[in-house]
């Protein structure tokens, strides 16, 4: 490796095959996704409709669930002796519809299932391509690669599949349906960043040369990729909700909207996740904006000047409040908070792409 | 105000099940109460005819409603929009009076509605004032009665456990007593607040919760106030200083260029540091695709931080200003300095010096101007005053404009235009040292009438007509000059410590899960004990569930169940209430464990 040249125009040159590489396994993943919906949607099993139209269901509004788990308890002899776990009975809150999730994106289907599979294991595939990328760019410049918005891109659509993955990988939640927007949306993300916001790569200005651009960026990259996992379950909870609503209404609903929306998890459902993902990064992103101020304190001598970025982060962690609060004040619940929960979205993509474009600031680096 | 919460008991009390239930749900509701100190929320009616009293108590218990903060709170994110899209004059005035210029309809409208300075304007103080005293409204009362939570015990087990949102049940042989005994033994080793109240241990957990939440918003006052208070005992100002300047800069009031402070800051306590600039280094990117952009800065200096002290040697960067004394010394903008001499028609030097040029673009293109106040005679001999306008390109581009090409001093031009008159130094009237005021002054001309302009390689001269001097662009390295940011910051600490509140607060209020844990130990009918165990959280987790489980599990060894009867377990007089086995419940709406409730189709007729 020669390091003559601050730059390293091999390594550069190897990550954009890597981005183009990666972009082209999402492209084959967005495709088997395409077909595990298409596959999934010959399953003809109305299971919300049957819950929340067939009489029944609604008379017992408290549900109950059981689960059974066999655990081994070490015996007094030093071997292991198999006992039955008790079986713990859930009800849910009374008042909430009963609605269970849906099947997924294959809607049961065999052969939609192996699609599903099949996405998966090209999105884990393109995911670790697209890391790749990313590293050999961070080598190229031999610095975080979060320089200018090319690079931000490329790590936020990377982290933002990994937040997937990772998720997925849990198994505490099944969110698999989440394949086919996520691989969308990095798609376009990807698409903008080596088309529109292509930069060579380089040094960063002085003001970057700080450990704080790790801190305060790499959260910032990560917040964004949680954001958005939960704007999306927040979105599927609109459509969702009002399907069931309508539903329960017993008015007409699409054979289209039936279809996908039917495979989705239940309303409250996704209102939950939405909740527990937003609520979850929600003291990161503080720690983000502080750590900028803290950052901006060094850099520039001011800890907070209403710089447009640092006002938009406000803004956000602001609109980001009013939701968690909405969802504990009455009359705001639901609907209202999913609103607001999309609106915060909307400032932070705002703050990324509109303030980056459209407004200078001091967040203003190397051309966008 | 608080996050996350949902009302458990009212959630609870809300269902619409047969009369007979009634005792049942308000026991429940006892059961969840307490559970948080989230405010209830009341309607809002204005009961008629109040009295003044009755008016400001209404008015006090509208402004610290959870309705009327979430308003505020989006109001003030509304508020903040504008500052981000209107140039502001904190940031850059200049780009306010553009702006001013350029919109003369909009323009006054815009000042009157303070909308230049958003951040410090009446309606958005207004506005996170109003915020901050519904917060405070909230937050006392809260604390109080978390206070008296904390004294208090978990309310006792309600008569019906399967009614709670996660339940377990066995029989055992051991004593109902022990059972107890060893379940209180068993949650208080888990870190629950645990007691015995009649059949049955009642346990609590996760008062972290509310803490976190109080701390958070507690914080967020404390961050408030030393802002507040550190802006009126903060100073800063700016100074401008020239590469090898002997003098420097020392920090008393009359040596800054500008300087603000807040009210209550006392500027006889400066501290009386003083730097000069030995060197500024500036390097930039000399290839690529971002050619020009700057790679590195740095301010190589002398500092001493008073008079006894000797001289140190020390460098500031962007991003590592000096801290001296209690004060931060930043680098703000350099520029370059080009020395001229001037002459006057008999050839004695009349000016001799640097003349710091301020750049207006990337590439470091400088304009400023070069007075020559004293000791000029015309060639009549009277006093007069010269003014040239100074134009500086590092990288000159060849023909055309005076724009520069590149930042470093690779190609330096210096062209002059030229001026004699008053400069209006002397009339009292502030002026900007790096602008020529040409209103009375008068233009030299050239052999075509037009104001004499010529462009200099260093080295060259240009002469004023009619034996009136000349103006000298001086060879040698050209200077720099940087500008410093001297900034006194109080309640810093403060600030940062409300900070780190903020977030662990912000962590514990959201991360942690109150929750309650009943178990009850009972004699059955065929002398066996029956034991139940009930969880009640203040929203729906599948964490819940889990830890019971594994309480349950825990127990289980100092109460092995019992062999079941043959008829399915119908425990004491609860037989009305749906057992763990009579699966008779509609849907599975939570699956617990890793095991899914596979049954969900199975809905009862």
């Amino acid at each position: 490796m020669i390091l003559a040249a601050a730059t390293n125009e091999n390594l550069a040159h190897t990550s954009n095959v890597l981005i183009y590489s990666a972009m082209a396994v999402y492209m084959l993943a967005f495709f088997a996704h395409i077909f595990e919906w298409t596959f999934g949607s010959r399953s003809k099993v109305a299971r919300t409709a049957a819950a929340l139209t067939s009489g029944g269901a609604s008379e017992d509004a408290a549900a109950e669930a059981t689960a059974t788990v066999t655990v081994k308890v070490a015996a007094k002899g030093g071997g292991t002796t198999v006992l039955e776990r008790p079986k713990v009975v859930t009800r849910s809150a009374s008042g909430s519809r009963n609605v269970p999730d849906g099947p997924g994106a294959d809607g049961g289907d065999a052969q939609g299932d192996m699609w599903g599979r099949i996405a998966l294991a090209l999105t884990g595939l393109a995911f670790l391509i697209a890391a790749c990328g990313v590293v050999a760019r961070a080598l190229s410049v031999q610095r975080a690669p979060w320089g200018n918005m090319y690079e931000f891109s490329i790590t936020f659509s990377t982290v933002a599949v990994g937040v997937y993955l990772a998720l997925l990988a849990s198994r505490k939640l099944n969110i698999r349906w989440l394949g086919l927007p996520l691989v969308t949306t990095v798609l376009l993300t990807l698409g903008l960043a080596v088309s529109v916001l292509y930069t060579a790569s380089d040094q960063l200005v002085p003001a970057l040369h700080s450990y704080w651009l790790w801190i305060h960026v790499s959260c910032a990259i990560f917040c964004g990729a949680v954001f958005y996992v939960g704007a999306v379950a927040t979105l599927l909870y609109l459509f969702r909700d009002r399907y069931e609503t309508k539903l329960i209404a017993g008015e007409k609903v699409s054979a289209f909207a039936t279809s996908v929306l039917e495979r989705l998890p239940a309303a409250a459902t996704l209102d939950k996740l939405a909740y527990r993902v937003n609520a979850a990064v929600f003291p990161l992103w503080t720690f983000t904006i502080i750590a900028g101020a803290i950052w901006a304190g060094s850099a520039w001598g001011h800890y907070w000047e209403w710089d447009p970025k640092e006002t938009w982060s406000f803004i956000t962690w602001v609109a980001y409040a009013c939701y968690l609060h909405a969802r504990a004040t009455a009359g705001w619940k639901g609907r209202k908070a999913a609103t607001l929960a999309l609106v915060a979205f909307a400032c932070f993509l705002f703050n990324y792409y509109g303030v980056n474009i459209f407004v200078t600031g001091k967040h203003s680096y190397a051309g966008v | 105000m608080s996050n996350t919460d949902t009302h458990a008991g009212e959630d609870l009390a809300g269902d619409t099940t047969p009369t007979d239930d009634v005792a049942d749900e308000r026991e429940l509701g006892a059961a969840g109460s307490q559970l948080s100190t989230a405010p209830r929320e009341e309607p809002l009616a204005a009961g008629p005819r109040l009295g003044p009293i009755g008016w400001a108590r209404w008015f006090w218990r509208q402004l610290t409603s959870m309705r009327i903060a979430l308003l505020l709170l989006l109001l003030l994110s509304l508020a903040a929009i504008p500052g981000s899209l209107i140039p502001q004059t904190s940031a850059s005035s200049n780009k306010v009076d553009t702006f001013l210029t350029q919109h003369t309809t909009l323009g006054p409208i815009y000042d009157k509605l303070q909308l230049f300075h958003v951040y410090s304007s009446v309606w958005f103080s207004a506005i996170y004032i109003l915020l901050f005293i519904s917060l405070i409204g909230c937050i006392i009362p809260r604390s109080w009665q978390f206070v008296g939570q904390l004294r208090g015990r978990p309310p006792g087990a309600p008569s019906r456990l399967t009614r709670l949102p996660a339940y377990t049940t066995w029989r055992t042989d051991t004593e109902p007593e022990e059972v107890r005994k060893a379940a209180l033994t068993l949650l208080k080793r888990r870190r629950f607040r645990a007691h015995v109240v009649g059949d049955a241990v009642a346990a609590e957990k996760g008062y972290l919760r509310e803490s976190g939440n109080l701390i958070f918003h507690v914080a967020l006052i404390v961050m408030l106030v030393s802002f507040a208070s550190g802006s009126l005992f903060k100073s800063e100002g700016g100074k401008l200083i020239m590469e090898g300047d002997t003098d420097g800069f020392s920090n008393t009031l009359s040596q800054y260029d500008d300087f603000t402070s807040g009210s209550l800051f006392d500027t006889s306590n400066l501290p009386p540091f003083s730097f000069s600039l030995d060197h500024f280094v500036g390097t930039y990117e000399r290839s690529g695709p971002e050619v020009g952009t700057a790679r590195k800065f740095q301010a190589d200096i002398h500092y001493s931080a008073g008079p006894g002290d000797s001289e140190h040697k020390g460098v500031i960067k962007e991003n590592h200003p000096l801290q001296i004394e209690g004060s931060k010394v930043f680098l703000i903008s350099h520029g370059y300095a080009p020395s001229v001499t001037v002459k006057d028609g008999k050839g004695k030097v009349v000016f001799h010096g640097n003349t710091p040029l301020l750049p207006f673009d990337k590439n470091l293109s400088s304009s400023g101007a070069i007075k020559v106040m004293d000791g000029y005679h015309d060639k009549n001999g009277k006093k007069d005053q010269l003014g040239f306008a100074a134009l500086f390109v590092p990288t000159f581009g060849g023909k055309g404009q005076m724009l520069s090409q590149f930042p470093a001093p690779d190609f330096p031009v210096l062209n002059i235009g030229a001026y004699h008159g008053d400069l209006g130094v002397d009339s009292g009237v502030p002026q900007n040292v790096y602008q020529l005021d040409t209103k009375s002054l008068t233009p030299f001309k050239d052999s075509k009438g037009d104001i004499l302009k010529k462009s200099l390689l260093p080295g060259e001269t240009m002469k004023l007509p009619n034996g009136a001097g000349s103006i000298t662009f001086d060879k040698g390295p050209i200077k720099q000059w940087a500008s410093f940011q001297i900034t006194h910051q109080p309640g810093e600490g403060w600030a940062l410590g409300g900070a780190v509140a903020a977030i662990l607060g912000l962590a514990g209020s959201l991360f942690i899960q109150r929750r309650r844990i009943w178990v009850r130990a009972t004699k059955g009918p065929d002398g066996v004990t029956v034991l139940e165990m009930a969880g009640l959280g203040r929203s729906e987790s599948a964490k819940l569930p889990e830890e019971l489980g594994d309480l349950a599990v825990t127990l289980i060894p100092e109460a092995p169940p019992a062999p079941e009867p043959d008829a399915p377990g119908v425990p004491e007089a609860d037989a009305t209430a749906p057992g763990p086995d009579a699966d008779d419940a509609g849907e599975a709406t939570a699956a617990t464990g890793a095991a899914p409730a596979d049954h969900a189709e199975g809905a009862e007729k």
